[in-house]
């Protein structure tokens, strides 16, 4: 492959699916690249990908809570817990960029150093460039690349109070990282301004009381709510420092995987994401006009949890032309 | 016939050295006591201040390069050959493992016959600044603070004589600090330690005076030399009175401010070297005009450090400006020329108000660790050093042959065939490597064995290191087996980089602005936004560079992956693989640029990235810089490249020119 000339979608997927690390940064890059001719050939990537990894395959994690809770640490953490049961892990961590300059300091490979030189993690930074409430566009297909290649992909977002919480709008298992001794998470919970995470983790255990006190809030705070699907997220308590509440962390985590196989949930759940996505990124250019040319939010969804699997770049093309009236 | 006129007693005057092997180093220290230097002060490889042996993956291309390698008690052995240390003054910049060079020195001594009573001289020992500056530290914050501890109190039982601590400004100036951050973060380091030997129980109330009396500290001397006068005399002033205050000090004596002093290295110039000369001299009298703050103890920078290693000749000159000024001036004839001035009474002021603010922030956030942890001092660090870079670039702080007065004569001085730098031996690696290998074959494997066993159970019980530790000295453990043993148990730990500052006031200049136009459209052409991996491969730990251009990257527009100091090559084209970034740029101050560089191709190679831009910044010499070249770096920055702005527009044109795009004009 030259540096110009565009990748050949099916041999990448393929190369993807068998884990070529070269073929799937490769394929990230595509993914992040915006001409059209890019576009139409990351299309054509996502729909060679085989269809089982997308609907059901691997977990697709979300972490999230305020700057400082300790994401990246507490990720380090995980990932080892995960390596050593044998589960290889894809991670793409979210960075703000800068305002002024566009430009962004991705710093999260650094704070998730213990994975070192394993092959079997593999790390890729995202500026938010802007957009998306705290996620960058990418996300979502570049966690379909991902989950053709990993047992585990967490996409870890910036912390930027409520907004933080749309990252679980686009993965099975969302996980608030809670500050200790800060109320704020706690308000936007009580407020219902913030969406119901699956499992709750308040980070540094080992400072002590405002740990404990902290989670026992957030247990009185959530008492007996469930999400839309019926789940009713755990609160726990773990310390990245220390080591501790990892492995009760990542079984947790597991458990709503398994819940929502169990209930035959989980295939739906992941065309909710895609829809969500096609849904926001319409939004953003759009605006809710460009919704209602399609019908309306509800409408749209409906649609969107009914049509056959098409890779989310395609389906946002075929939106697209809907709206635009003479394209 | 005149009466002999009385003078004051000169200062240890050192020499900063050490190099190649020990034997190598035991050469150098004996020819320059025989010139009239007064103490040693012993430099150490990097493997050897990051605990690694010399056959160690990480110590590839470092050992011998920026000072000895000391591996066991045979190379401690060979360092101090013919050197009684029941009479010498050593002075040795260790910090993460101190405890065991220290263990080290202590049983050569007593192999040579001494006591450890009589034993003098200094360990380092300041961890802490080493998580913002220098970055040689590897076990997390509060084992590190453990272990300056212990050597405190055992050295306070055992080695009175010793300075077990020398808390460091040093390399806080060299980080960017200014004067009132150096007192303010100096002494705030000296709170975290002073405190912690208190709650440690390990010295009682009635000793504690002693344990203050024994903290001394290492400074820096830069080129504004009225002001680093009235700093020394600050900082006196606030140690004198925090010892009595915090520490319940009443003894005049236990309360002196006692230091040593490297001058400044930060602002030697690669342009024009020769003029380093003066400023050497210069930054000397900052830290001796004054007689109530002068230092204990100096050690001068060659002429030509920005260059590459100095020489023995190059050492011996900054020597003789030490003894030209103790011995030849009038200097030390008289009391304190300072007291009485009220010009320099008003700037002690102002540098004691400004630093007793910055101390109060400090103790706010719960003291020194936890302000180091959040990566609050970093950011300081980095803000103010940013600000500095960003002067010289503009011309407002003027450094002469750099960014004014740059027409030149040709310099004889760096002619010669050595290019007026040293070259460390290339053989000098693997000959370090066969002799560990033959200390390990003839030492006792048992005796090994049950040492190390008995540090591991010292380090979990919490009982002090340093016994534990000179038995492991006697035994023939070595330094990659000591570190390792507490690597296991404290854990290791990556500091924070500090780099996460806002964009200042020259990000919005015209310049920057038209440089991140064409950055936005470079990547608009190519699909995707920018992206650079900045990697610091190596043990080297001096990250200014390595901050300064990830800084500015991000300023014009560039995406920016730094993960911080001491990887891998293969983390770093593992990074670089993972990270889609179209160009990586290396930092190496160490001299070991040529292996590193080798062996980043090579694991570029390796992933598939073979064919992208590699650039370099870095203490490179000219003839090194071509080699680089040659083997495929595409630009080379050293020092004198001020211009950050044109650095940019260089890596994005080696952006373009990589996926034949025309190059932008000159911004």
């Amino acid at each position: 492959m030259t540096r110009t000339a565009l990748p050949e979608p099916a041999a990448l997927a393929s190369a993807v699916s068998a884990r070529d690390r070269l073929a799937l940064a490769q394929a990230l890059n595509l993914l992040d690249d915006r001409r059209p001719p890019a576009r139409q050939c990351a299309a054509a990537f996502l729909d060679a990908l085989p269809a089982e990894k997308q609907e059901s395959g691997g977990h697709l994690i979300g972490i999230t809570g305020p700057p400082g809770a300790g994401k990246s640490s507490l990720t380090a953490s995980l990932i080892q817990v995960w390596r050593r049961r044998g589960l290889n892990v894809a991670i793409l961590a979210v960075d703000p960029s800068s305002p002024i300059s566009g430009g962004a300091l991705l710093g999260d490979r650094l704070r998730m150093h213990a994975s070192g030189a394993d092959r079997e993690v593999f790390i890729r930074s995202l500026a938010c460039r802007g957009e998306f409430g705290g996620l960058s566009a990418e996300v979502w297909p570049m966690s379909l690349a991902m989950l053709a290649a990993f047992d585990i992909v967490l996409v870890e977002t910036v912390g930027v109070g409520q907004k933080e919480i749309d990252v679980s709008k686009m993965t099975d298992t969302t996980c608030f990282v809670a500050q200790p001794a800060s109320g704020d998470s706690i308000q936007f919970l009580k407020a219902g301004i913030m969406e119901i995470p699956h499992v709750i983790v308040v980070n540094k255990e080992d400072i002590g009381m405002a740990a404990r006190k902290t989670l026992s809030e957030l247990k009185t705070t959530l008492g007996r709510r469930t999400d839309a699907d019926g789940w009713q997220a755990p609160a726990l308590s773990a310390s990245a420092a220390l080591g501790s509440g990892i492995e009760a962390l990542a079984d947790a985590l597991d458990s709503h995987r398994q819940w929502l196989l169990a209930r035959g949930q989980f295939t739906a759940r992941r065309r909710r994401c895609q829809a969500e996505w096609l849904v926001k990124h319409l939004r953003e250019e759009f605006g809710r006009h460009g919704i209602n040319r399609l019908g309306g939010e509800t409408v749209l969804f409906v649609e969107l949890a009914n049509a056959p699997r098409r890779s989310p770049i395609a389906a946002y093309e075929d939106l697209r032309a809907r709206i635009l009236p003479h394209s | 016939m005149t009466p002999p006129i009385k003078r004051d007693k000169p200062w240890l005057m050192r020499t900063y050295s050490g190099h190649s092997s020990a034997k190598a180093s035991n050469e150098l220290y004996r020819t320059n006591l025989s010139k009239g230097q007064t103490g040693l002060s012993v430099a150490f490889d990097l493997p050897t201040q990051t605990g690694y042996d010399a056959d160690h993956p990480l110590a590839r291309g470092e050992v011998g390069k920026v000072g000895v390698p000391i591996c066991n008690i045979g190379d401690m052995a060979a360092l101090f050959d013919q050197i009684p240390l029941g009479q010498m003054n050593t002075s040795m910049t260790i910090n993460a493992p101190a405890a065991w060079l220290l263990a080290l020195y202590v049983a050569v001594a007593e192999r040579q016959g001494a006591t450890p009573a009589q034993l003098q001289g200094t360990t380092q020992n300041d961890i802490l600044k080493e998580y913002l500056s220098r970055g040689t530290y590897i076990f997390p914050p509060q084992p590190s603070v453990r272990l300056i501890t212990d050597i405190i109190a055992y050295t306070v039982k055992h080695i009175p004589k010793w300075n077990p601590t020398n808390i460091c400004s040093y390399h806080l100036q060299e980080a960017g600090a200014t004067p009132t951050q150096e007192l303010a973060y100096a002494l705030s380091t000296a709170i975290a330690i002073l405190d912690a030997v208190r709650d440690s129980g390990q010295i009682g109330a009635e000793g504690f005076e002693q344990v203050v009396g024994r903290i001394s500290f290492f400074v820096n001397a830069g080129i504004r030399f009225i002001e680093e006068t009235c700093k020394m005399r600050a900082f006196g002033e606030m140690w004198d009175e925090l010892a009595a205050q915090r520490y319940g000090a009443e003894s005049e004596e236990m309360r002196r401010f006692r230091y040593g002093v490297q001058v400044n290295s930060l602002g030697l110039t690669e342009a024009q070297p020769e003029n380093n000369v003066q400023r050497i001299v210069l930054e000397m009298l900052g830290v001796t005009l004054s007689k109530k703050a002068r230092a204990r103890a100096l050690q001068l920078p060659a002429w030509n450090e920005a260059l590459g290693l100095p020489r023995p000749w190059d050492q011996q000159w900054a020597l003789r400006m030490q003894q030209v000024l103790a011995f030849e001036t009038d200097l030390l004839e008289y009391g304190d020329i300072f007291d009485g001035s009220p010009v320099i009474a008003a700037k002690v002021k102002a540098l004691v108000d400004g630093a007793t603010q910055e101390m109060a922030r400090v103790q706010e956030q719960g003291g020194m660790v936890p302000a180091i942890e959040s990566g609050y001092v970093k950011r300081q660090l980095v803000t103010s050093h940013t600000e500095r870079m960003r002067a010289i670039e503009r011309g407002d702080l003027k450094i002469v042959g750099l960014n004014c007065y740059r027409e030149t004569e040709e310099s004889p001085l760096t002619g010669g065939v050595d290019s007026g730098i040293m070259k460390v031996d290339p053989r000098a690696e693997r000959e370090q490597i066969e002799r560990l290998n033959a200390f390990r074959a003839q030492r006792n494997a048992t005796e090994v064995k049950a040492a190390l066993a008995n540090l591991a159970e010292t380090a979990r019980s919490g009982a002090n290191i340093m016994p534990a530790s000179i038995l492991c000295a006697h035994s023939g453990v070595t330094t990659g087996e000591w570190s390792q043993i507490l690597r296991d148990i404290f854990g290791e730990y990556r500091a924070p980089t500090g780099i996460d500052i806002p964009a200042n006031d020259d990000s919005r200049g015209a310049r920057a602005v038209a440089i991140r136009t064409q950055v936005a459209q470079t990547g608009e052409e190519l699909g995707r936004p920018l992206r650079l991996l900045i990697g610091k491969p190596g043990l080297d730990g001096h990250s200014n560079g390595a901050e300064q251009i990830a800084v500015k990257g991000r300023d014009v527009g560039f995406e920016i992956v730094y993960e911080g100091i001491r990887l891998t090559p293969e983390q770093i084209a593992k990074a670089a693989l993972e990270e889609g970034v179209h160009l990586i740029g290396l930092s190496v101050l160490s001299g070991s640029h040529v292996e590193m560089v080798e062996d980043v191709f090579n694991q570029l190679d390796q992933v598939g990235l073979k064919g992208l831009p590699v650039v370099i910044g870095g203490i490179i010499p000219e003839s090194d810089a071509a080699l680089l070249k040659e083997r495929g770096i595409a630009a080379v920055y050293t020092p004198k490249d001020i211009d950050m702005n044109g650095i940019m527009v260089d890596i994005l044109n080696l952006i373009r020119k990589n996926h034949d795009l025309p190059p932008v004009a000159a911004i």
